[in-house]
């Protein structure tokens, strides 16, 4: 067992291209630190990931996956991110009525405007997987290095 | 039950007579009484062989899919399960609603033979069903069960006795059997521990063989191209590797069919391996219900499914993730 302190998670992030992604460009821009375990998938919408990705993130190691769309509302291809909502709420619900650590799973609203929001969200949930430890419960030991 | 064989033999002839339907889709005998397969009938081939008997358990509606481009007229037995995944179906404008004729029988449940022979019988020659219990003639003598001891699984959690869409019925007035809450056994698994569930899901899904049968006979399965069967998707049908592969099988599985599965309970049904594939279907049917409001699909045709809609005050993914408790 690693020690908790040098735990190094793998964090997937996706992020939709017209809110989050640019909500992260401007937490870099504004120098707004979040952690490099935090790797960024840029999708056109948060209703473009499929649960499938996020199985997979997790069977290629990912410890935490945290899909990041526009506010309710403000999606660019208006509704995108509503089916988005009951999609995942459901998916991760089913994940976690496998037994599989709930925390491992978010969704985060974030702007372009919010590069605060943004490192904020990503420093807490990085905390949280650290917490939570190394994903053993649903990925392939032979994708772990 | 008997009584219904005949009455829908006659009715059916009848109706390739006068050329109402050109094909009959119903059962055809087996060697024994409880091995009787899903058949196709047409003017020419008569109705030699048919038979309804309480061992007719299968949903017949998934049939009518291949046939969607057929300009023959099908005639099809549904009992009231499977008139749901008839409206699924229709919903989904997978099969051809003109080109159908729905015969609705009325059910007072079907029976398990794996459950029959669990209580020691063998050598069956024949089974007597009285609703409400069933005597069984073997070549060591006569029995008398209780039918609900018998019953498969899916009827001791009948949805009702209420045919939901037919043409005409035969056998009206038949009571399904009384049952136990649906939603009893998720309920149990909610209420364990996360390592608890984690443990009964590991034992279960390490038994699937990745056959193909839960998704094969599921009338909410009709994709043209089956993921798993799409070499280019990378999860194409092959045994589960590892441990990751038998969850994400079986995740996608029911993910696929969420707020269409009309829980007919045919999956779970057919699993050579016993596997209790209701328990995820019925967990997305429970949330669903919770988070977006009651909803039973097939209750009728071209309702919207709950996951192609969406209200601006859903709950939130984060209320699960920040969930307390086990
Ligand atoms: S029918 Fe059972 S064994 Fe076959 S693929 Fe489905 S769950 Fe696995
Ligand atoms: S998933 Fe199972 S219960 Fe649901 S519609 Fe398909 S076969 Fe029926
Ligand atoms: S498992 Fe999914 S892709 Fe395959 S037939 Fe069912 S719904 Fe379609
Ligand atoms: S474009 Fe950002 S969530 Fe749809």
């Amino acid at each position: 067992m690693q020690e908790v302190k040098d735990f190094k998670p793998t964090i997937v992030a996706f992020c939709c291209n017209w809110c989050s992604y640019a909500g992260a460009d401007l937490a870099g821009s504004s120098r707004l630190s979040y952690p490099a375990d935090v790797k960024i998938i840029r999708v056109p919408c948060s209703g473009r990931v499929n649960p499938m990705f996020i199985l997979k993130a997790f069977e290629r190691g990912a410890d935490g996956v945290i899909i990041c769309g526009c506010h309710p509302g403000d999606c660019h291809y208006s509704t995108g991110n509503y089916y988005t909502r009951r999609r995942l709420a459901l998916l991760y619900s089913m994940l976690d009525y496998m037994g599989i650590e709930r925390g491992r799973t978010r969704v985060e609203w974030v702007s372009a405007a919010e590069g605060v929001k943004f490192s904020t969200v990503m420093n807490k949930f990085v905390e949280d997987i650290r917490a939570l430890g190394e994903c053993v419960k649903l990925g392939d030991i032979r994708c772990k290095d | 039950m008997q009584g219904l064989e005949l009455k829908l033999k006659e009715r059916l002839q009848k109706l390739l007579d006068d050329g109402t339907v050109d094909c009959v889709i119903g059962w055809t005998k087996g060697e024994f009484i409880y091995d009787v397969t899903p058949a196709i009938f047409t003017k020419e081939s008569g109705l030699d062989g048919f038979v309804y008997n309480s061992f007719c358990g299968a949903n017949l509606s998934k049939y009518l899919v291949s046939q969607i481009t057929s300009d023959k007229k099908f005639a099809v037995i549904l009992k009231p399960c499977d008139t749901y995944s008839m409206n699924q179906l229709i919903t989904e404008h997978r099969v051809n609603r003109e080109n159908i004729y729905i015969i609705g029988v009325g059910c007072s449940g079907h029976i398990d033979i794996d459950k029959v022979k669990a209580q020691g019988v063998s050598g069956i020659t024949n089974v007597i069903d009285n609703d409400n219990n069933i005597i069984i003639n073997s070549i060591y003598g006569d029995s008398k069960i209780e039918k609900a001891s018998v019953l498969l699984s899916k009827c001791q959690s009948c949805k009702g006795s209420e045919l939901k869409i037919s043409d005409e019925i035969i056998g009206e007035g038949i009571k399904t059997p009384t049952c136990d809450e649906r939603f009893d056994g998720v309920k149990k698994l909610e209420a364990m521990t996360a390592e608890e569930r984690f443990a009964f899901w590991k034992s279960e899904l390490s038994k699937c063989i990745r056959c193909n049968a839960c998704r094969n006979i599921c009338p909410a399965c009709t994709c043209r191209t089956c993921v798993f069967d799409n070499a280019r998707s990378n999860v194409a049908a092959k045994a589960n590797a590892t441990e990751f592969e038998e969850k994400m099988f079986h995740i996608i599985r029911a993910f696929h069919v969420a707020g269409r599965c009309t829980d007919c309970g045919e999956c779970s049904r057919v699993c050579p391996q016993s596997i209790p594939l209701h328990l995820l279907n019925r967990k997305f049917i429970k949330d669903i219900n919770e988070f977006y409001g009651d909803y039973q699909a097939g209750e009728e045709s071209n309702q919207r499914n709950p996951l192609v809609n969406f209200t601006e005050s859903d709950i939130e993914a984060t209320v699960i993730s920040d969930k307390e408790g086990k």
